[in-house]
């Protein structure tokens, strides 16, 4: 690990020239709001950004992706044989993705890369993309990174890591695929000891005041917390959109969809939410989670619960505040946490299940 | 990298109607590629997604068992959009397959032992596979007693007569049929599956298992039954049912808790189900 | 609106008292500024939460589908109308109800005020027609009427129409309100900038729901974008399936909407759908004088027949 500095302009200059190798996706503003985009020619980042509106989970698990291709067309020797469809593979970089989301990629990847099963669009995607961060300096109100195994100059999933410093950029060299990187942009990386990059760090970490407790989470009984006397309320307001799942970036819920033009037919592969009663209704109109209590009891004890004790690696959140900031009813993950994390049961109450 | 995404093609070589009332129909499927039969390897109680291109997957247990080679079967119930489709399908259509998925009744842990199944209604396909699997003349030798008690409203109802009346002939495998009502030229028991199975089915003890498949009614009434005769949690195997997209553990809708139905599953004991959120 | 408090809280702890009511149905402090959570009461204790400011944009009348106790709830102008239209509709009864009228003087929007910061608001603060934001560090007075919810800028019906109770006395009704500037601008589009015009407001939706959700006229228990059989709308993000699902939900609501802009609130990505309701919402009241959920008695102009209808097409 190697940290050097790199003068602003010749940044600029050598993203144009990396265009010519990879794919360059970047923080743009549009009306009052960032987005990540694709890069045009002579289109720069826009750095100036808290974070965006939606998590750049998309550009490794599109909202809507074309994954299977067929014809439905008798005439074609191979009439409704499913195929995979190719994907473009070649190298691409996300610049300025924040600390938390990009621990969310790493966190998703848990679900999409196993020893038994491997989707392979996502893993392609990944080894793809050269992930190139910004650390945060100036951090919102709502973000809760620090307590939840992250942090504004939180290094996981990346391949760089930049801290912006006037005229210049502080570039933490994570992996082998951020220093090749840089050779491929032909910057002049000039070595720097760490002492200013620590003591932003810090100053970034003192920043963040919205903590949670998550250190009881583990030892909770999974059908206590299930019954826990708090959804309801929890749950009222909610209005089962799903806006909190879209906008998070570790939600990683998917639908498999068939859509057919004329003869030619592709199965899509569709975010989906656990907000929807449609996400579980059986055919026979049964529905495990048909109630709102159920499916917003779901979504928390999925992400502060199961997650928890499937995987060891903490809770199913990173601490972005996307879903507090965009929630129309302002349902708090953090005041769901410390609900869950402080759960007693009532031993003179009985936790019977129906 | 194998993507588990894409189906096997396969050729619709048969189709059988297996009630009579028509709602359920057997499919018989050959792989059109060479490998996929190998490559398609299963245990009995998986399940696989049959696959529909222009319509969409549904995730059925195969009725087939390991033991029968050249094609796979699966008997499916005509009930939501896939399914209604899959009934207007004809012979030598070609559709796909996705699978082996999700766990299976652990055969390699009920070597030894008692093995009571107990079925309802058209649940009886994982079960089916079992049966023929144990009865095959290589693997008889490795269980012990074999009873099934099996259970439909009529008897134009059961699934695979035929070989129920194969079986009811052998003696190393205890058959207790029955239906609902009397109805004319029925030789078996009469009464609902619970009942019957409280009669004939063997008492549980350490080494006796009991696999059980059929609707949400029967299994409600069969549990305290089998609880009744010894049979403990850990003894009591059951299949689980969910609404599932891509049966392998992604997508994220069936899970049960920490549990997934499709990959952690179908397969359970009733132990382990009852540690788990009742969300299915 | 401030004052209006107490007595709410007062008129909620009566009805929980004598049991005229199981729970009351209001808003709790939310935990971001401009943020109010709706809640409810089941007990007298419960009723110190409730809060009223000038952030209780979502609509309550939402939170009474199909729910079978006796329900005090306090309700704005718009929601009052939205509560007629659920009575008519048969989603609650009447005598199921204690309504605690609010008379309502504008909400404010969220959204808008987040964009005139460079900085992250960190308060907002109300003393009348005083809005008070502080954003990096710096205090900003705004006034209300500048930073209102659109539909509330325009609204003509701030009294709610129907109470058992009230919170405080009638506001004065806006009379020289311009309600159609909005829709009348893309009446004027051609047909080309008007396409052009719905692609770029719909382009950020992301199918989340929230504007259909925070509805309260979208109750049904399947919506047709969930419709299996037959699946009428793709799932994906194909802008003619959005644009369906958008234009469809409108008509939906025609002759049953009340403008109350849970919509526009409630949508994360900020699209404001609301022009699509608000054009038959305008269409309504001018081919039938209508505006919904003015009385418990009539039923919506879409779902009536009479005999003596203008146009010749039923006949």
């Amino acid at each position: 690990m190697k940290l050097v500095k790199i003068d602003k302009k010749q940044w600029a200059e050598g993203l144009e020239s990396l265009k010519k190798s990879f794919r360059l996706l970047g923080p743009v503003k549009e009306d009052s709001y960032y987005s990540f985009k694709a890069l045009k020619e002579g289109e720069q980042p826009d750095f100036s950004f808290l974070n965006t509106r939606l998590s750049p989970k998309s550009l490794l698990f599109p909202q809507s992706e074309a994954i299977v291709e067929y014809s439905l067309d008798e005439r074609d020797e191979d009439h409704h044989v499913m195929k995979a469809i190719e994907t473009d593979d070649s190298p691409r970089a996300v610049l300025g993705i924040r600390p938390c989301d990009a621990k969310a990629v790493t966190l998703v990847n848990l679900n999409f890369d196993t020893s038994e099963y491997k989707d392979p669009y996502w893993v392609k995607a990944l080894a793809a993309t050269t992930f190139i961060g910004l650390a945060c300096d100036t951090p919102k109100s709502t973000c809760f990174c620090t307590s939840v195994g992250c942090g504004p100059y939180h290094e996981e999933g990346l391949d760089l890591l930049l801290a912006d410093e006037g005229e210049t950029y502080l570039v933490k060299i994570l992996t082998e695929k951020g220093g090749n990187f840089l050779s491929t942009a032909g910057l002049e990386a000039v070595d720097e000891d760490t002492t200013l990059f620590d003591a932003k760090k810090k100053a970034a970490e003192a920043k963040i005041i919205s903590t949670i407790a998550t250190d009881n989470l583990k030892g909770q009984d999974i059908l206590d917390l299930h019954e826990a006397p708090f959804w309801e309320d929890i749950s009222f307001a909610c209005l089962n959109c799903g806006t909190c799942t879209y906008t998070c970036p570790t939600c990683w819920c998917f639908d498999l969809q068939d859509e057919i033009h004329g003869k030619s037919g592709k199965r899509f592969k569709n975010w989906d939410s656990c907000m929807f009663p449609l996400f579980t209704l059986h055919t026979t109109g049964h529905n495990p989670r048909g109630t709102k209590l159920q499916r917003v009891r779901q979504r928390f004890m999925h992400k502060l619960k199961y997650f928890v004790d499937k995987y060891d690696q903490g809770i199913m959140c990173v601490g972005c505040g996307r879903c507090v900031n965009q929630c129309p009813v302002n349902i708090d993950i953090r005041k769901v946490c410390a609900l869950m994390n402080d759960h007693k049961v009532d031993e003179q109450a009985c936790a019977v299940q129906e | 990298m194998q993507n588990p995404y894409v189906p096997y093609p396969v050729r619709i070589d048969d189709i059988e109607v297996a009630t009579e009332d028509k709602s359920l129909k057997t499919f018989k499927y050959v792989f059109l590629n060479d490998g996929d039969e190998e490559k398609f390897s299963y245990q009995a109680g998986q399940f696989a997604e049959l696959s529909v291109a222009g319509v969409g997957e549904i995730p059925i247990g195969i009725a087939s068992s390991p033991v029968e080679k050249g094609f796979v079967k699966f008997t499916v119930f005509k009930a939501g959009v896939v399914t209604s489709h899959l009934h207007n399908m004809k012979v030598g259509d070609i559709m796909g397959l996705r699978g082996p998925l999700g766990n299976w009744y652990p055969w390699d842990f009920l070597e030894g032992k008692n093995i009571l199944i107990v079925g309802g209604g058209f649940a009886f396909t994982t079960l089916r596979s079992s049966i023929v699997y144990m009865l095959d003349p290589a693997n008889r030798p490795k269980f012990g007693n074999i009873d099934v008690v099996y259970g439909a409203r009529t008897p134009g109802m059961l699934l695979y007569k035929n070989e129920l009346v194969e079986w009811e002939k052998r003696d190393d495998i205890n058959m207790h049929l029955t239906i609902d009502a009397p109805a004319e030229g029925w030789e078996y028991n009469v009464g609902f599956t619970p009942p019957v199975t409280e009669q004939k089915a063997p008492q549980g003890d350490d080494d006796t298992y009991a696999i059980v498949c059929g609707p949400p009614v029967m299994i409600k009434f069969t549990l305290p039954v089998l609880e009744k005769l010894g049979y403990a949690h850990d003894h009591i195997i059951m299949s689980l049912e969910n609404r599932m997209k891509c049966g392998f553990g992604m997508c994220g809708r069936c899970g049960i808790g920490k549990e997934l139905v499709c990959k952690d599953g179908p397969v359970f004991t009733l132990d382990q189900i009852n540690q788990t959120p009742r969300e299915y | 609106m401030l004052d209006y408090i107490d007595k709410i809280k007062e008129i909620s702890e009566r009805l929980l008292k004598d049991c005229s009511v199981e729970m009351v149905i209001g808003f709790r402090k939310g935990t971001l500024p401009m943020m109010n959570e709706p809640c409810f009461a089941r007990t007298p204790e419960d009723v110190g939460q409730f809060v009223w400011d000038s952030n209780c944009g979502i609509n309550l009348a939402n939170y009474l589908t199909d729910r079978k106790e006796r329900i005090g709830i306090v309700a704005k102008g718009c929601d009052t109308r939205n509560i007629a239209t659920h009575i008519i509709e048969n989603k609650i009864s009447r005598e199921q109800l204690v309504v605690i009228g609010v008379p309502c003087k504008g909400m404010i929007d969220k959204h808008k005020i987040a964009t005139l910061f460079a900085d992250e608001i960190q308060t907002v603060t109300e003393n009348g027609e005083k809005i008070l934001v502080t954003a990096g560090g710096k205090e900003t007075p705004l006034n209300k009427s500048d930073v209102l919810q659109k539909n509330c800028a325009v609204c003509t019906h701030r009294n709610p129409v129907f109470y058992d109770e009230l919170a405080a006395e009638k506001v004065e009704e806006q009379q020289d309100v311009d309600r159609y500037a909005d829709v009348q601008e893309i009446e004027a589009m051609d047909t080309q900038e008007k396409w052009d015009y719905f692609e770029s407001l719909l382009s950020p939706c992301i199918r989340c729901y929230a504007c259909k959700n925070a509805c309260p006229l979208c109750y049904c228990p399947t919506c047709f974008v969930d419709e299996a059989k037959p699946q009428w709308v793709g799932k994906g993000q194909d802008p003619t399936d959005v644009r369906t699902f958008h234009f469809l939900r409108a008509f939906h609501c025609a002759g049953r909407c009340t403008d109350c802009g849970a919509c526009e609130r409630a949508c994360p990505v900020g699209i404001n759908m609301r022009v699509f309701t608000k054009k038959l919402e305008k269409d309504c009241f001018e081919q039938f004088g209508w505006e919904a959920g003015m009385s418990l008695d009539e039923r919506p102009p879409l779902d009536t027949y009479r005999p003596n209808d203008p146009n010749d097409f039923i006949k």
